[in-house]
């Protein structure tokens, strides 16, 4: 695996390509769309992407699309087995000689945390069990975003949405911690798993040039911060992004031949605060009276979590 | 194999026989009774070599549609088959892939819906598909579910349909029932059904593609469906072409609808699938006691062939829609499309009555055709009239009767 691991050491090293050009109707400083482009740049053009319903539905609004590769639009829970018949449809064709290899097609889901969390997870862990030779991307925002930033499986302990506000009833506005998809896809072990982040370009790079030699399902989660719904200056997604890697809160991470490892682990972690104290989310936590115990248990949370590595 | 030879089989394995004719590459599948036979019967001939390309079992019907439709517009011949709450289940996805545009056939063994839960069979799954886009035949026996599906690929690939075909079936009295069913030669329909082709272009490295994109504006939402109802009501000719070009090759011959005795009748039953076969012996037992019936059997209902019918049916001045469905509140889902294509030469003096019979696979007795003529002969209008008499009503006491005999007593 050595061999083929940190291609690339600097910026300028990354594939100067660009497989998904500007001019989208996605929000300024989306960090999903950010991430999904330095993926692209590594896998190049020969891509079809299967997208679920959700932020990214608007990457292709007819008659355009700012992809060099192919699009099929599905439904929220439908990517996934659409990216079976796609995989099943080539493999048939270049296995009875009615298409050529050079023809072939790196087949990849998008879809949003909402999907990958909720609705459609089952399909995925099938599709995982049938070792679906597949990428899956996950641009987590830590809500459904498209439809206004409502509470899903992946939003944070304390963070308000628009479906689990904060009240003096339940002032701490979501009160269950995020659903842990990174273990829920291990337990199946998959080929290749990976956290990435848009602040990190040669470590996604890195990460996906490793994933596009392998075979079977590899799966990625990427850090989308949200500046719509998380409420912050779009300007701000890549300092953002920086402290939800400094804080711990975004382990950047894979999964590969049995191992967790984990990539930049920060030395020594900034509190939370300073990454809760940006966003609009979190607001309720400080303001008009700081909630203590819920900033304790998301700092105890973070750090019971490195304890397990340290 | 021989040529030509007929062999005794349930109407799931004149299904499966006719995707392996028909060379069919790709199945994702899911399990559901009683449509099970037929993608068992295929995992077993691709798991021996007999057919080549891959079997794919689904988590779900969900699922397994969104494969169907996925691999059709990457350039492969699929085949699928659901039923009942697995029709429920993936209807989502057979909008969507309708709205794609791909060729493929699926067939429907149907049977009632839930609740209650039930296996037996009525027509409330497959019309619940209605108006997702789905071209719609309906097999009145074996030998008819082999030759539709044959048919309904040369209409799905047609480049002036390019849709999905659903061809139905009931369960139990066609899915798991004998009959001899003529296997044609398999020389022969290669040439009547090609090696898939696809008109449209395909997922491919060389020809990217955005497909199924979002929209904005009812202009270009209203333009893409508007197309597809165009392509829908388009098939009718396309399948009457094809139909015609299957019985030159084949000697069996399909309409739209089928006219059974209909040359002087004056009570026409209108039905669809296997009972049209209880309703045809009927209609010759009628005439024998001096009453001129006929029946008119649906073949396809989408698209709906309403000058087709209206032909059929003009100046016939009793007509019965037996429907084995039921939409609460609203009575029998054909009745109204019936009436509406009699409308715009609508006959003096005609009675349309509507019939509710069958329902959760509820036999149509004889008798219940001449409970038919009865009300036909009064002149009155009625709202419908379910086939449900004191008979059916003793078998249903007969269990209340096990369960909890005093209660049933007092009453």
């Amino acid at each position: 695996m050595s061999a083929i691991t940190s291609n690339y050491k600097k910026i300028k090293d990354l594939n100067p390509h660009e497989s998904l050009s500007a001019g989208t109707s996605l929000c300024a400083g989306c960090g999903g769309l950010e991430g999904l482009r330095l993926a692209l740049k590594e896998l190049g053009d020969d891509v079809i992407i299967c997208n679920a319903a959700g932020c990214m539905t608007l990457l292709s609004v007819y008659p355009f699309t700012p992809l060099r590769g192919s699009w099929l639009y599905t439904t929220m829970g439908g990517p996934v087995p659409a990216a079976q018949g796609v995989r099943d449809a080539l493999d048939i064709r270049i296995q009875q000689g009615d298409m050529p290899e050079s023809e072939n097609l790196q087949v990849m889901v998008l879809a949003g945390d909402g999907s990958s969390n909720d609705m459609g997870m089952g399909p995925t862990s099938s599709a995982i069990h049938r070792k679906l030779d597949f990428i899956y991307f996950c641009y987590d925002n830590e809500a459904y975003g498209n439809t206004g930033f409502q509470l899903s499986a992946a939003s944070p302990f304390g963070g308000a949405t628009q479906t689990a506000p904060s009240t003096g009833l339940h002032p701490a506005g979501a009160e269950l911690p995020k659903k842990d998809l990174f273990e829920i896809w291990r337990a199946q072990n998959p080929t290749y798993i990976a956290t990435v982040s848009p602040r990190e370009p040669i470590d996604l790079a890195n990460k996906f040039a490793k994933a596009k030699l392998m075979k079977g399902p590899r799966l990625f989660i990427c850090l989308s911060p949200c500046p719509t719904g998380w409420g912050f200056d779009p300007k701000e997604t890549h300092l953002i992004a920086k402290l939800a890697r400094d804080t711990g809160i975004f382990p950047l991470k894979e999964f590969f031949e049995g191992k967790v490892m984990h990539n930049k682990v920060p030395r020594k972690r900034v509190p939370v605060e300073r990454y809760l104290e940006r966003q609009k989310r979190f607001q309720h936590l400080f303001i008009p009276v700081r909630q203590e115990e819920t900033l304790a248990q998301i700092q105890s949370r973070v750090d019971a979590y490195w304890s397990q590595y340290e | 194999m021989k040529p030509n030879r007929k062999m005794m089989l349930t109407g799931n394995k004149a299904a499966a026989w006719a995707a392996r004719l028909a060379r069919v590459e790709y199945v994702p599948a899911f399990p559901i009774t009683p449509q099970t036979e037929i993608v068992e019967t295929l995992a077993g001939w691709f798991a021996d070599g007999t057919m080549q390309g891959k079997f794919t079992n689904m988590d779900s019907e969900h699922s397994m549609f969104m494969a169907a439709g996925a691999a059709s517009a990457s350039g492969v011949r699929v085949f699928t088959a659901s039923s009942s709450q697995g029709i429920l289940h993936g209807l989502e996805s057979l909008h969507t892939l309708c709205g794609w545009r791909v060729p493929l056939v699926m067939v429907n063994v149907s049977r009632a819906l839930a609740t209650p839960i039930t296996l037996e069979p009525d027509h409330n799954d497959v019309l619940i598909t209605r108006d997702s886009g789905l071209i719609q035949l309906h097999a009145e026996t074996c030998q008819e579910v082999l030759d539709l599906i044959l048919i309904g690929y040369h209409m799905a690939e047609d480049p002036k349909v390019c849709l999905p075909v659903l061809v139905n079936m009931d369960g139990f009295y066609l899915s798991f029932t004998r009959e001899p069913v003529s296997i044609p030669d398999p020389g022969l329909v290669e040439k009547f059904l090609p090696k898939f082709k696809a008109v449209q272009p395909v997922f491919q490295a060389s020809q990217p593609q955005a497909r199924a994109s979002a929209v904005f504006g009812g202009e270009t939402y209203s333009w893409f469906k508007i197309q597809q109802d165009l392509a829908v009501r388009h098939a009718e000719k396309v399948f009457i072409e094809k139909a015609w070009r299957f019985s030159e090759m084949f000697g069996r011959y399909y309409l739209p609808v089928e006219s059974f005795r209909m040359e002087d009748a004056e009570y026409v039953f209108v039905m669809s699938n296997s009972f049209a076969t209880k309703g045809k012996s009927a209609v010759l037992k009628l005439r024998d006691q001096g009453i001129k019936a006929g029946l008119l059997k649906l073949c396809m209902i989408r698209p709906f062939p309403e000058k087709a019918i209206a032909k059929a049916l003009k100046g016939c001045k009793k007509i019965a829609v037996i429907d084995q469905n039921i939409a609460p509140g609203r009575g029998g889902i054909i009745y109204p499309e019936i009436v509406s294509a009699l409308f715009p030469e609508k006959t003096a003096g005609q009675k349309v009555l509507s019939v509710i019979g069958g329902l959760g696979g509820k036999d149509i007795r004889e008798e219940d055709f001449g409970t038919i003529i009865q009300h036909l002969g009064n002149p009155k209008p009625e709202g419908p009239l379910y086939l449900y008499g004191e008979q059916d009503l003793n078998t249903f006491l007969k269990f209340e009767r096990i369960a909890k005999p005093e209660e049933v007593a007092r009453s």
